[in-house]
């Protein structure tokens, strides 16, 4: 029996707290405990993003193919005449711009997954959630995680094209990578379920994707490399990309991908130890404003 | 062992910003009762369902729920309760069997257990040869099916609905009113709907009328409509006020006007008609003899029509 309803009626417990309520009339039940419970919740949350992105094969095409389509045009137009300084013919602007449009990959999935959120409070699949025994960080958490594994599944189909313009990959080399673009992916869907929750139309969301998160992602490095002379011209660019986490995250991808190797990278980029601490800071900062957000009620929850 | 009441109500009142949805409202609903919320657009039964639902928080009063405070213990709360929204809730990109496996799973349900709920629900609401159909290939009287079949998958022990019958046609509200009955009777689960419809809420066993965030009745339908004392005339006329003040000197009877007609509820109306006509003559338009309805005790108790305000209606929620 799943559920005994005499025994239910029968536990009105006072001023107990929410918590040892709800797992003291489980007890004895089949039912998993509590905590379980919301694992549970945000597992299969996460398994119906899959589901759902996979039925939805445009949305995979859109996300990857606009950035690879960037990536194939940008580097033959630019190729001709773009130059790393110091490095002359060295570095081609399709090497160069390769863990950039990795990077885009991942911002543009989480994007595009977290854009469902405002589906969902529309088409009124969220309701049902919100009024579900469950947490509000399993929402947030399958949410995520769903995003982050899109993301993560279409950023290795790219790195396989990343083989035909010389990069190789060590197993070791290439679970780094995996493991960094993960911790990124969260740290961008967060930050598109943060943009999200408090959405009510689509159109909202793609005007903050225009004036908010691409130009994030062109001064990250992703598109053109800081200019090393700073001249004062410049120097307000340098600054902005130095504050914006988004670069330490392409830094982060591009230090990986000459991981082992012997080429040395003409740049002055960030560390690879700073790429990694900022990251897992930008993910876990987004993590919690996203709970923050869930945590509020907003007024499109009212259909 | 004393059996909680299955929902407990008092002093309850919101705000939307400065407008009162609900005002002071006080009210409790037996166990395995079908309970009517009954109320023009603006009424405030859709904010009362939304507090029942948890979908929003209490801002002033208590509710308890089969015994447990829905403040302090929402999630104890949420465990017990089945809610069919009247907007759908469905993914509609996955089939009835995925929409119902993960609602499964939101409520703990796993496995084998999860798979005899799942496999009883289809049955029970006839969907099981369409489990493998994404939703967006089903009509809206089988979406709303799977809804309830979501609903009721973990057996709640109150099932909440706001206007299950929008969009349905008379075919499906029946089957849905026979369902709604199978487990009030079966299961024992208390069934607490809102709706605008008269003829829907009369199906209840019990009902609560809303008007402008206050309870104006509450009652069983049939003992709502013997309070309101007979049958009821209705006269369109010219001058309603006019004549009412006419009706009224001359044959000694409570008459109102309401919404431009005139009106009067009398034991024996029907013998009145033939007197009023002959004492009115030019000035009776038309005339309607009818047995009181839940439109009746609404007018009795609000002075005015059920569907009475268009501007109302356009703020509605």
């Amino acid at each position: 029996m799943a559920t005994e309803p005499a025994r239910r009626i029968a536990t009105p417990a006072g001023s107990a707290p929410p918590a040892s309520t709800g797992r003291s009339f489980l007890a004895g039940n089949q039912q998993p405990a509590a905590s379980n419970y919301a694992w549970l919740a945000a597992g299969t949350l996460c398994s119906r993003e899959l589901v759902r992105f996979v039925r939805q094969r445009n949305r995979v095409i859109g996300a990857i193919g606009q950035p690879v389509l960037f990536w194939v045009l940008f580097g033959a137009g630019l190729g001709p005449t773009f130059r790393l300084p110091g490095a002359g013919d060295a570095v081609s602007y399709r090497e160069y711009f390769f863990p950039g449009t990795l990077a885009l990959i991942l911002l543009f999935t989480a994007i595009f997954t977290t854009i469902s959120i405002i589906e969902d409070r529309r088409e009124g699949f969220l309701q049902s959630v919100l009024v579900a025994p469950i947490p509000r960080w399993s929402l947030v958490l399958g949410k995520l995680l769903g995003g982050t594994l899109i993301a993560l599944a279409q950023g290795l189909l790219f790195l396989l094209l990343g083989l035909t313009v010389g990069f190789s990959f060590t197993p070791l080399g290439l679970a780094a990578i995996v493991l960094f673009a993960f911790v990124l992916a969260f740290a961008l869907t967060g930050l598109g379920f943060v943009i999200a929750w408090r959405l009510d139309s689509t159109q909202g969301f793609h005007a903050i994707m225009s004036v908010v998160l691409l130009p994030m992602w062109l001064l990250s490095g992703a598109f053109f490399p800081p200019d090393p002379s700073a001249s004062l011209g410049t120097a307000w660019l340098a600054w902005i990309m130095r504050v914006n986490p988004l670069t330490y995250g392409v830094a982060g991808l591009r230090r990986l991908l000459y991981w082992g190797s012997d080429v040395a990278l003409p740049l002055e980029l960030p560390s690879l130890a700073a790429c990694w601490a900022v990251t897992l800071l930008f993910a876990a900062v987004t993590f919690v404003l996203a709970l923050q957000a869930a945590g509020k009620r907003t007024t499109g929850d009212l259909l | 062992m004393s059996i909680s009441p299955a929902i407990q109500i008092s002093g309850l009142s919101h705000h939307y910003g400065p407008r009162l949805a609900l005002d002071g409202l006080d009210l409790v609903v037996e166990p395995a009762e079908i309970f009517g919320l009954l109320g023009p657009n603006g009424s405030g039964k859709t904010t009362l369902f939304r507090l029942l639902s948890t979908l929003i928080p209490i801002q002033q009063g208590s509710v308890s729920i089969l015994g447990f405070d829905v403040s302090r213990q929402t999630a104890a709360v949420r465990k017990l309760l089945g809610v069919v929204f009247q907007a759908p809730s469905l993914d509609k990109k996955l089939t009835v069997d995925e929409n119902l496996l993960h609602q499964g799973r939101l409520y703990g349900l796993r496995g084998a257990g999860l798979r005899r709920r799942r496999n009883e629900m289809l049955a029970r609401l006839g969907l099981a040869d369409r489990r493998g159909d994404l939703v967006e290939t089903l009509s809206g009287g089988l979406r709303r099916r799977v809804e309830l079949a979501k609903g009721l998958l973990h057996q709640p022990r109150l099932l909440l609905l706001d206007e299950p019958s929008t969009g349905l046609d008379p075919g499906a509200r029946g089957d849905l009113w026979q369902y709604l009955r199978q487990v009030r009777d079966e299961d024992q689960v208390t069934v607490v709907l809102t709706t605008h419809l008269l003829e829907e809420a009369d199906k209840a066993d019990r009902l609560a009328i809303f008007n402008t965030g206050r309870l104006v009745a509450l009652d069983t339908p049939d003992r709502l409509r013997a309070q309101v004392g007979g049958d009821s005339l209705s006269i369109t006329t010219d001058g309603p006020a006019e004549l009412a003040a006419d009706i009224a000197r001359q044959f000694d009877l409570p008459v109102a006007v309401v919404d431009g007609s005139v009106r009067l509820e009398q034991p024996d109306a029907h013998q009145l008609v033939p007197r009023l006509v002959q004492a009115f003559p030019d000035r009776i338009q038309s005339i309607v003899l009818g047995k009181p309805t839940l439109e009746d005790v609404f007018i009795a108790r609000t002075g005015h029509r059920f569907h009475h305000d268009p501007a109302e209606v356009a703020v509605g929620n």
